[in-house]
């Protein structure tokens, strides 16, 4: 009981926190002094006072999107196991309807930016639907693997206890696993090098010139989504990376907040180092997120 | 009552009654030529009420697991002829009878007889039939008889579509139905003429009683794939399928995509029912099958811009979904694995189900848009959402649903075909399980090709602004059309939100399927938690009320201001400046450009000050005009001596029947 509330006081509170460490990271490696870590939070409290300006295009659509999309995002939070917690609920087949979750969330996302009629907000919200066709298997064959290893179809039990053994047996197959899913985070969150979160008016742009339109609380329920999207999805990429576990409960929520941390010192760091792709080496990257992830079913499968 | 046996138990005699009664519907039209209006209304009553009768005597079947078979003291040449009913057929009536009835009352106002005089008795006459023929199909318990209704069908369906015969598209369509179903039926009469061979009749089996090894039964699941997949649309046999679906009216499309297409499904389950043993190949080569079928099903799809095929190649898509469920049941079988069985049938079955209530809703809702707007072509129409706010909500209830996504009713389906891929990539053993591994990601990635489909409709359509004045002018239709919609979209949030009650219906006619299952212990609600799905759909939806009433709040606390969309600057733009659907798909038409084989004409830019130019981009039907085609011109010019005998003369026609006779007779002694 008590992990499953630290689940979701965590799972609601810690999302910008992460936004704020990648933005703090890019700021020291730009030799910046850079915005305060709690930022993310300033920002979302004014974007829910403020008010907002509709274009008088749109209809409900565009006002529902956002928020459906973060009650899909929110509801798949609570499939998804912390560090070596598990998750506050958990049946068979959960991870589908964690995948699908997603799905209905770009649904509703790209729905709402087409409502607006503006050419550049379809450009971004037929990339980003373009993109997630590739990046969807890639995320179902690491999936596969998963419940191969641990011999079960449900996220809990494949992301904690056995992920730890499975590094010392079949170390190749969940390297490769960790790489591909690294790939497909990067791409769901729209980060660089698969797009760039911090312009809005390059014709590169995927997740940030869908929402261009949306402002006030609108836009406040957007940018809170997307963070705890990439604090969901972060959360699947360290259950694996980071299997290591005490045993000690408070402990071990300790162990995963650091891991979460660390995850966006990393991101903050590809997005310093890294250029941007151009957009028609993406789908070249996820090709390669698939093959990496089939490669390591067929590990697995041997 | 008494001209039914009494053999005949209760829930049977309601079917048969009610598909008479939808057979006979469009009779008194015929005579009614004075009034069509009347006739009209008179058929789509019969409709709905041999629909209902139907209905409670299908769900009856199911619930009391009843069994019953009639046979016809005929004295024809080829045996007696049995009907029957049992879960599995009745399994099948119950979308028979949903979309009958939603579809028969739609057509009033969709093509309503003072509109048209000519051709509505005919079309409520041909409607009625293709509805009865439906409804006996499943209740064949012979091949004879099964060919009958197939026949029936296939020739109903025919006059159907081609309703609007002046218009040359829809009579090239028709034609390559007719050609393609015969086809099919062909390869059937091969099915039925082997599966006589040792008995001595051309009644059913029972169920589980052949064995499956040896080349007679591998000769008889190659043709039943074959005819019944040609009648499914199973890619690359769904040459006939988007020119159909889009050349007819649209509430035969309706029809022809949530019903007709199935029996093909229907064909393959009864007959696969039949054997005991089946060989592993044949679960991998019908999941391989589903998996091209759907992965190219909606590539094809995402490249169209014509609204009605584009839906149409969505259906190719689901019937890959559905044979990838076969597919996992048929390997279950062959490794012995009794929850495969369980997951994969009821995910075929429920599909089945699923894509008759979501597609028809889809092209009931597209009927709606082109009864007014006049135009099928997506990038002309936009902004509908606007003036059509009922058909808005419900098109994109069905679009959701398609997609597989939750809360709606394609999700539950989809999920429990996944959960037999998982559990056989987790313990299973064999040549399969590789397949299977493959399967669960070609599955997610039709799904992310359908949601980018559906977008893409549903913003071009009905989003944004009106492209044209026709799209501007139109109008949310009446109640005659929207009610079945609202129907179907309540359906299909029914199912998705409460699939706990589904194993109450699914498993007698997986029990029929193979008997097996009834030993092997295990329930569907073991093998699938589908209260979860319940939970989680109720938590997706309660949590989307809260966020969305403290955002109401939030934005009526805070001032409001209304603008264009932002322009980029650009001081004049026009609606037509909007992103189209073929700029959507256009990244990923280029990604598939091996399969698709886009075709674009653009102007060449020669001088400083271009001219005006026009630019054009189209997805073909592939597998028609780049294999068959040519394949079937090639034979023309090679065998056209054999085209001499084909000559119009009817005496040497009689000939040649007398000479067959002749040989006959000699054979035959």
């Amino acid at each position: 009981m008590t992990d499953a509330v630290i689940h979701i006081l965590l799972t609601l509170l810690m999302p910008p926190l992460l936004l704020g460490i990648i933005g703090k990271t890019k700021a020291l490696f730009a030799g910046r002094v850079g915005a305060p870590i709690l930022q993310p939070y300033y920002d979302l409290a004014k974007l829910l006072r403020k008010g907002s300006v509709f274009s008088d295009t749109t209809t409900w659509v565009f006002q529902a999107g956002p928020v459906v999309t973060l009650a899909a995002t929110l509801t798949a939070s609570f499939l998804i196991p912390l560090g070596e917690h598990r998750a506050p609920l958990s049946f068979s087949g959960d991870m589908v309807l964690f995948a699908y979750l997603f799905g209905l969330a770009r649904f509703c996302t790209t729905a709402a930016a087409l409502d607006t009629g503006s050419s550049f907000e379809g450009m971004g919200a037929a990339r980003e639907a373009t993109f997630a066709c590739l990046a969807e298997p890639a995320l179902f064959f690491s999936l596969a693997v998963l419940a191969r290893l641990s011999g079960s179809l449900s996220l809990t039990p494949m992301l904690t206890g056995t992920v730890a053994t499975s590094w010392l047996n079949s170390g190749a197959s969940i390297l490769l696993l960790g790489g591909s899913l690294f790939i497909v985070l990067l791409v769901e969150n729209c980060r660089v090098p698969f797009d760039d979160p911090t312009t809005h008016l390059e014709l590169t742009m995927i997740h940030e010139v869908m929402v261009l339109d949306h402002s006030g609380p609108l836009f406040g329920v957007i940018l809170y989504g997307a963070a705890v999207k990439l604090f969901v999805l972060g959360a699947l990429f360290t259950d694996i990376a980071l299997p290591y576990a005490t045993g000690i409960t408070l402990v071990d929520w300790g162990l995963f907040i650091v891991a979460m941390l660390m995850l966006a010192i990393g991101i903050g760091v590809v997005e310093s180092v890294m250029a941007r792709l151009r957009i028609v080496k993406v789908p070249q990257m996820l090709a390669a997120a698939c093959i990496l992830a089939a490669f390591s079913l067929l590990l697995v499968l041997r | 009552m008494d001209a039914f046996p009494a053999g005949l138990t209760e829930p049977a005699r309601l079917v048969i009654t009610g598909t008479l009664l939808m057979g006979a519907s469009g009779l008194p039209g015929l005579f009614l030529k004075k009034s069509p209006t009347e006739g009209q209304l008179c058929a789509a009553l019969l409709v709905v009420l041999g629909s209902l009768m139907g209905l409670f005597g299908a769900l009856a079947t199911i619930l009391t697991e009843q069994t019953a078979t009639y046979t016809l003291a005929s004295t024809l040449p080829f045996g007696p002829c049995a009907i029957g009913i049992d879960p599995l057929s009745a399994f099948f009536l119950i979308p028979v009878c949903i979309v009958a009835a939603c579809c028969a009352v739609y057509g009033t106002g969709y093509w309503p007889a003072a509109q048209h005089p000519r051709t509505a008795p005919r079309l409520s006459f041909f409607f009625g039939l293709l509805a009865a023929s439906l409804a006996l199909l499943p209740l064949a318990r012979d091949g004879v008889l099964f060919l009958v209704f197939w026949e029936v069908m296939a020739l109903a369906a025919f006059f159907a579509l081609a309703t609007e015969d002046w218009n040359r598209e829809v009579r090239d369509a028709a034609k390559i139905y007719l050609v393609v179903t015969h086809i099919g039926t062909l390869a059937l009469f091969a099915t039925f003429s082997l599966l006589r061979t040792g008995g001595d009749s051309f009644a059913f089996p029972g169920a589980a009683t052949l064995d499956g090894t040896g080349p007679l039964a591998t000769a008889i699941f190659l043709t039943a794939l074959f005819g019944c997949g040609m009648k499914a649309g199973m890619m690359p046999l769904h040459i006939w399928l988007p020119g159909a679906h889009a050349s007819a009216p649209s509430h035969v499309s309706a029809i022809m995509s949530g019903i007709i297409i199935k029996m093909g499904i229907y064909g393959l389950v009864r007959i696969l029912s039949f054997y005991d043993t089946v060989p592993a190949w044949w679960g991998i080569v019908l999941l391989a099958a589903g998996i091209v079928s759907s992965i190219l099903g909606v590539a094809f799809a995402v490249g169209q811009h014509d609204l009605k095929r584009l839906l149409a190649y969505h259906s190719i898509e689901n019937i890959g979904i559905i044979v990838m469920g076969i597919g996992v049941a048929l390997i279950g079988r062959a490794i012995d694995m009794p929850g495969l069985v369980l997951l994969g049938m009821a995910g075929a079955l429920l599909h089945v189900l699923n894509h008759a209530l979501f597609k028809s809703l889809l092209f009931l809702g597209a009927g709606a848009v082109i009864h007014d707007a006049g135009t099928r072509e997506i990038d002309r129409l936009g902004g509908l959402g606007r003036r059509m706010p009922w058909t808005a909500a419900l098109f994109l209830t069905g679009a959701v649903a398609i997609c597989g996504l939750p809360p709606l009713n394609g999700f539950v389906s989809e999920y429990l075909i996944y959960l037999g891929f998982f559990s056989g990539v987790v313990s299973g053993k064999g040549a399969a399980v590789p397949l299977l591994g493959l399967a669960a990601p070609a599955l997610a990635m039709v799904g992310g090709l359908a949601v980018l489909c559906f977008v893409k409709v549903f913003g071009t359509v009905f989003l944004g602004l009106p492209r044209t004045t026709e799209a501007a002018a139109c109008h949310e239709p009446g109640w005659a059309m929207r009610g079945p919609m609202v129907f179907l979209a309540i359906l299909c949030a029914m199912i998705g939100l409460a699939p706990v009650a589904l194993p109450r219906f699914l498993e007698p006619a997986l029990f029929t399927w193979n008997p097996q299952l009834a030993f092997a212990g295990e329930g569907l609600a073991d093998a699938a938690p589908l209260g979860w799905v319940t939970i989680l759909g109720a938590l997706l939806v309660l949590m989307a009320l809260g966020i969305g009433i403290v955002i109401r709040q939030r934005l009526q606390a805070a001032p409001r201001g209304t603008t264009g969309t932002w322009d980029c600057g650009f001081a004049r733009p026009t609606t037509r400046m909007q992103y189209t659907a073929s700029s959507f798909a256009e990244m990923l038409v280029k990604l598939f450009a091996g399969v698709l084989r886009p075709k674009s004409h653009q102007p060449e830019v020669r001088s400083l000050f271009p001219v005006g130019g026009t630019f054009a981009s189209h997805v073909p039907e592939a597998v028609l005009e780049l294999v068959i085609t040519p394949l079937l011109t090639a034979a023309d010019r090679r065998l056209s001596l054999a085209r001499r005998l084909q000559h119009g003369q009817l005496h040497l026609y009689i000939l040649y029947i007398f000479v067959t006779l002749a040989i006959l007779l000699a054979w035959a002694y």
